[in-house]
């Protein structure tokens, strides 16, 4: 068993390195005709790009992606640089007409993204040319190595049961070198995956056959980190499986989350576009999916007719009548531990670092502060969005519409939400974009609080204060200190998870959608002393 | 304001401290040589299983004594001036009280065994044993076999803590059956096999000749009482029971026996002392309870109490029903009322038992032969609700309506399986009756109208 858990490991590493390795092979260049396609589909007016790239990737020289993205990048700076200049020129002339007609020749998009479509075009060698066989290296090894590493679990993990035996004394979970290591991986691959889409072009190749089956279409980017994203959540829901047997909740709640994120989250928006409909994920709810009302969606949703005004209601109910209502039958755990797609990867990925979130009364304090930011600033975008859509004016108060979604984007929907949430899984535990940055959670959790039947019950005085709830919520509640209270916890950040009460050793807690009479009892005395004292102390 | 000094900063102490900062002014102290802040005992396996880090068994963050006012003295104390209301320390340095509370717990059992205090052996009770044994026992490289003595909760603790790390485990108990004294033998035998699953080779009948030393001074090997037997190890567990930590106070002036004695209001025979949790010994025990009870939740009651007798408002110790709570490696085990084992079985006690024919549950729930008057329940592998075994208690229900209604108690999490239709069958056919179960409902679980 040990055998095969270490084969696992090499085979897992053996695919991870050929993975990474894959990025650097390959050569990219364009052929005159090609690019002229290109720049006709794109409907570049620019004279300069057309003549600057084919000096630079129409080329036998064998480029690698990286001489080839700043290839490309060049051509794009110079090419704008010299519109600007013009447009300078005539600003300080005062040639307002001659201004004007400069800003088509623009190039306009991100030139990674530039460079990513071009690349894409382009690419021959190791990943574009084997797919299957590349797949196999760096997928098929990862997930038969990582399967090898976690399924003799069932056997060396022993009789069901809690097992969180080594959990701080290991180099992976306990913010050793191996969890930083994972931490820079992690990292990077966002970065890498929102800001230099062009760098990873050959991962796109491993996924484009399963991306042509499903929509018909070549893959993206985002296609190959919704495959990854399937991928790595069913890999690591085999593990919750093993590790959390003898716990019925935990299965089907894993089962439930992973059929969310591959049905819901990745098939159906796929097949969607297979019958040119616009790519949607139902179960994403407004402010989570924070461009649902952008100008952008708003508009290819009333161009696609009927369907498009279906998911328009959809979207607009899901958020103001099921997600409620839901939370106060079920807590906001329905969604957070059953459906959505980054608590899913929290829970499936993330679940050997939930240990690392800081339970301190300061990170509480931060925590209230900037979820909040994060759900004020999302209304209020929203608000500017839905003005500039209905007025058709750009700005509001002076201030553009367009600015104040590049800022949402960066900030929150790619540096918070994707580096952060996920890479910092290893160090700051596995919710932390839930925690500090879902403004959807922020919304659920004020209905969780205070208007809900969900709690999580502490079971009289059974509590010994041993800390194994607190130490394992992804959340960073202090449940400990409520449960050696005895009283029901009802904070607004709590998920539903369910692991404080898998781990008590005492069976104090239990997650409970009870009656809303007596579901905050704050408590002095605790249960197991004489009655008067307890009367005495209610009465105070 | 008066000076409260609180001798002992566990569960017992730290609880009267909250509860006197609550209700009062008092300057309060704090006084351990253990550890500087407050840590829950009970967790300290889980810090060598890597489960927890030290801090995580820390209630309450550094900042919460400054800002609550409770000051915290590291000292071990060695001589109580009662006349002169002062605490001597070792380092001969005092502390002046105007009222003191003992609260300084228990110390492992050590009876007389030729070695038992040999380099690598060790109780399992405070953080310098934790320390003991990543010390001496940090992998199974360093530590071939360990034996451990004495089979009660701490016992199979620490073998669970040391089987975590993969290191070979004699566990040698008196009994003819794990902890048998308390457990009814269905529930001990299951214990017994549970115990074997995990590989730990337990050893029944069995007892302590000594602990041999090797050249070094160090534990080399023990021999077998009954057998001869010898066994080498690298170190010995000795975890046979507790004693009340009291050695301090012999020349006080006061009384004491096993423990430091108390009246109902916890008082000793001294003014302005008081003693309580595991080193306080009733004069009359309460009930059926012993006079002294090392346990986490009486300690936590004693100190809720005594608060209170402190600032002003006189209380006696007056414990509800009993419970408690243990895990037995993988198996969770509850009790509620008295079940009292076979050995210590009352006069009109008698049993309902019901055990899952494959996975490791079972409940025992006793009961008033004549009366059918519900008495207690142990319940293994199904957790139980506290609230509502305690309302039944107090109703003196009988065990018809307990079973009738078990859905009610039920606290196991959403979607286990439920075994209260099989418990009722097996009773209805036991005792020819024809109950039905009552489904669950949240009126009655919240006494709501």
């Amino acid at each position: 068993m040990k055998l095969i858990k270490q084969s696992g490991l090499i085979i897992f590493l053996a695919g991870l390195t050929f993975f990474i390795a894959t990025i650097f092979t390959g050569s990219f260049s364009l052929k005159q005709a090609e690019l002229d396609t290109f720049i006709k589909e794109k409907g570049y007016k620019s004279e300069i790009i057309k003549e600057e790239l084919s000096k630079a990737i129409v080329t036998q020289e064998n480029l690698n992606i990286f001489q080839f993205s700043s290839r490309v990048i060049n051509a794009y700076e110079t090419s704008n640089n010299h519109y600007d200049a013009l447009i300078a020129k005539y600003d300080s002339e005062k040639n307002w007409d001659a201004k004007g007609k400069q800003f088509q020749y623009k190039i306009s998009g991100k030139p990674h993204s530039v460079s990513f479509e071009l690349a894409k075009k382009s690419g021959k060698g190791f990943a574009a040319d084997n797919t299957g066989l590349a797949w196999f290296l760096t997928f098929g090894l990862g997930i038969i190595g990582a399967l090898m590493f976690i399924v003799p679990d069932v056997i060396l993990l022993g009789k069901p049961g809690i097992k969180n035996d080594g959990i701080f004394l290991s180099a992976v979970t306990n913010r050793g070198w191996i969890g930083w290591f994972t931490f820079v991986f992690l990292v990077t691959f966002y970065i890498l995956l929102y800001f230099y889409p062009d760098f990873i072009v050959n991962w796109v190749y491993l996924v484009d056959p399963i991306s042509k089956s499903l929509s018909g279409n070549p893959a993206g980017q985002w296609f190959l980190y919704g495959y990854l994203y399937c991928v790595v959540m069913t890999v690591m829901a085999v593990r919750m499986y093993i590790k959390y047997r003898h716990n019925k909740y935990q299965i089907l709640r894993t089962t439930s989350v992973l059929f969310f994120q591959i049905v819901f989250a990745f098939l159906i928006p796929e097949i969607l576009v297979r019958f040119e409909k616009p790519w949607y994920d139902f179960k994403n709810a407004f402010p989570l999916d924070y461009d649902f009302f952008f100008r952008w969606n708003l508009e290819e949703l009333l161009a696609s007719g009927g369907f498009g005004l279906f998911i328009l209601v959809w979207g607009v109910v899901l958020t103001i009548v099921v997600v409620p209502v839901m939370v106060y039958f079920f807590g906001k755990r329905w969604y957070c531990s059953w459906v959505c797609g980054c608590g899913g990867l929290a829970e499936t990925l993330g679940d050997p670092y939930r240990q690392n979130s800081s339970k301190t009364l300061l990170s509480w304090r931060v925590e209230r502060i900037v979820i909040h930011t994060v759900l004020i600033f999302v209304l209020v975008m929203t608000g500017f969005a839905l003005y500039t859509f209905f007025t058709q004016e750009s700005q509001v108060l002076g201030i553009k519409t367009q600015t104040i979604q590049d800022i949402y984007g960066f900030l929150i929907g790619a540096i918070f939400a994707g580096v952060i949430g996920t890479g910092f899984y290893p160090i700051f535990g596995n919710r932390v974009w839930c925690r500090f940055g879902c403004p959807l959670a922020a919304y659920l959790g004020f209905v969780q609080r205070f208007k809900s039947r969900f709690r999580i019950t502490t079971n009289g005085g059974q509590c010994i204060s041993c800390g194994n709830c607190s130490t394992y919520c992804e959340q960073g509640i202090d449940v400990r200190a409520y449960a050696q209270k005895g009283e029901n916890i009802i904070r607004s950040s709590c998920v539903g998870c369910g692991i404080c009460s898998a781990v008590c050793p005492r069976g104090v807690l239990k997650l409970e959608n009870g009656p809303e009479e007596g579901r905050i009892n704050p408590t002095e005395i605790l249960l197991g002393n004489d009655v008067d004292l307890m009367d005495l102390m209610n009465k105070k | 304001m008066k000076h409260i000094v609180i001798i002992g900063n566990g569960i017992s102490g730290v609880t009267t401290a909250r509860h006197i900062r609550k209700n009062s002014d008092h300057k309060i102290t704090i006084v351990s040589a253990e550890t500087k802040y407050f840590f829950s005992r009970t967790a300290l396996m889980y810090v060598y299983m890597g489960h927890m880090k030290f801090e995580h068994t820390q209630p309450y963050e550094n900042w919460f004594w400054k800002k609550n006012r409770i000051e915290l003295k590291e000292g071990l104390v060695s001589k109580v001036h009662t006349d002169k209301k002062e605490l001597e320390f070792s380092d001969a340095s005092t502390l002046s009280f105007d009222q003191l509370i003992i609260a300084t717990g228990s110390k492992p059992n050590k009876f007389g065994w030729p070695g038992q205090d040999l380099e690598g052996t060790l109780g399992m009770y405070h953080k310098q044993d934790l320390e003991k044994l990543e010390k001496f026992a940090p992998d199974n490289k360093a530590c071939k076999r360990a034996v451990i003595v004495g089979g009660g909760l701490i016992g199979i603790e620490l073998a669970e803590m040391l089987r975590s790390r993969k290191i070979p485990v004699t566990f040698l108990v008196r009994e003819d059956s794990f902890w048998n004294g308390v457990l009814p033998a269905q529930e001990s035998e299951m214990i017994n096999n549970h115990i074997k699953e995990h590989h730990i080779d337990l050893r029944l009948s069995t007892n302590l000749k000594e602990i041999k030393s090797d050249e070094n001074g160090r534990v080399k090997s023990i021999i077998i009482e009954e057998t001869g037997e010898e066994i080498p190890c690298n170190i010995v567990g000795l975890t046979a029971g507790v004693t009340p930590n009291i050695d301090f106070l012999k020349e006080s002036g006061i009384e004491l026996s096993r423990g430091v004695k108390v009246n109902r209001f916890l008082e000793t025979n001294i003014k302005d002392v008081f003693a309580i949790g595991d080193c306080a010994e009733q004069h009359e025990a309460i009930g059926q309870r012993r006079n002294i009870e090392a346990v986490w939740y009486t300690g936590r009651m004693m100190g809720e109490t005594l608060a209170q007798t402190i600032c002003g408002n006189k209380t006696a110790y007056k414990p509800g029903h009993w419970f408690n709570s243990a895990k037995f490696l993988d198996i969770e085990y509850q009790t509620y009322g008295w079940v009292f084992s076979e050995r210590g079985k009352q006069e009109n006690e008698a049993y309902f038992q019901w055990q899952h024919p494959t996975d490791h549950k079972c409940i025992t729930i006793s009961f008033d032969k004549n009366t059918h008057q519900f008495l207690g329940i142990n319940t293994f592998g199904i957790r139980m609700r506290h609230e509502i075994f305690d309302k039944w208690l107090t109703e003196n229900q009988s065990i018809e309506h307990v079973l009738e209604y078990l859905a009610d108690a039920n606290f196991d999490p959403e979607f286990f399986k439920l075994h209260e239709a099989e418990i009722l069958a097996k009773f209805n056919t036991e005792n020819n009756t024809n109950i039905q179960p009552k489904k669950k409902s949240w009126k009655r679980i919240f006494s709501l109208n």
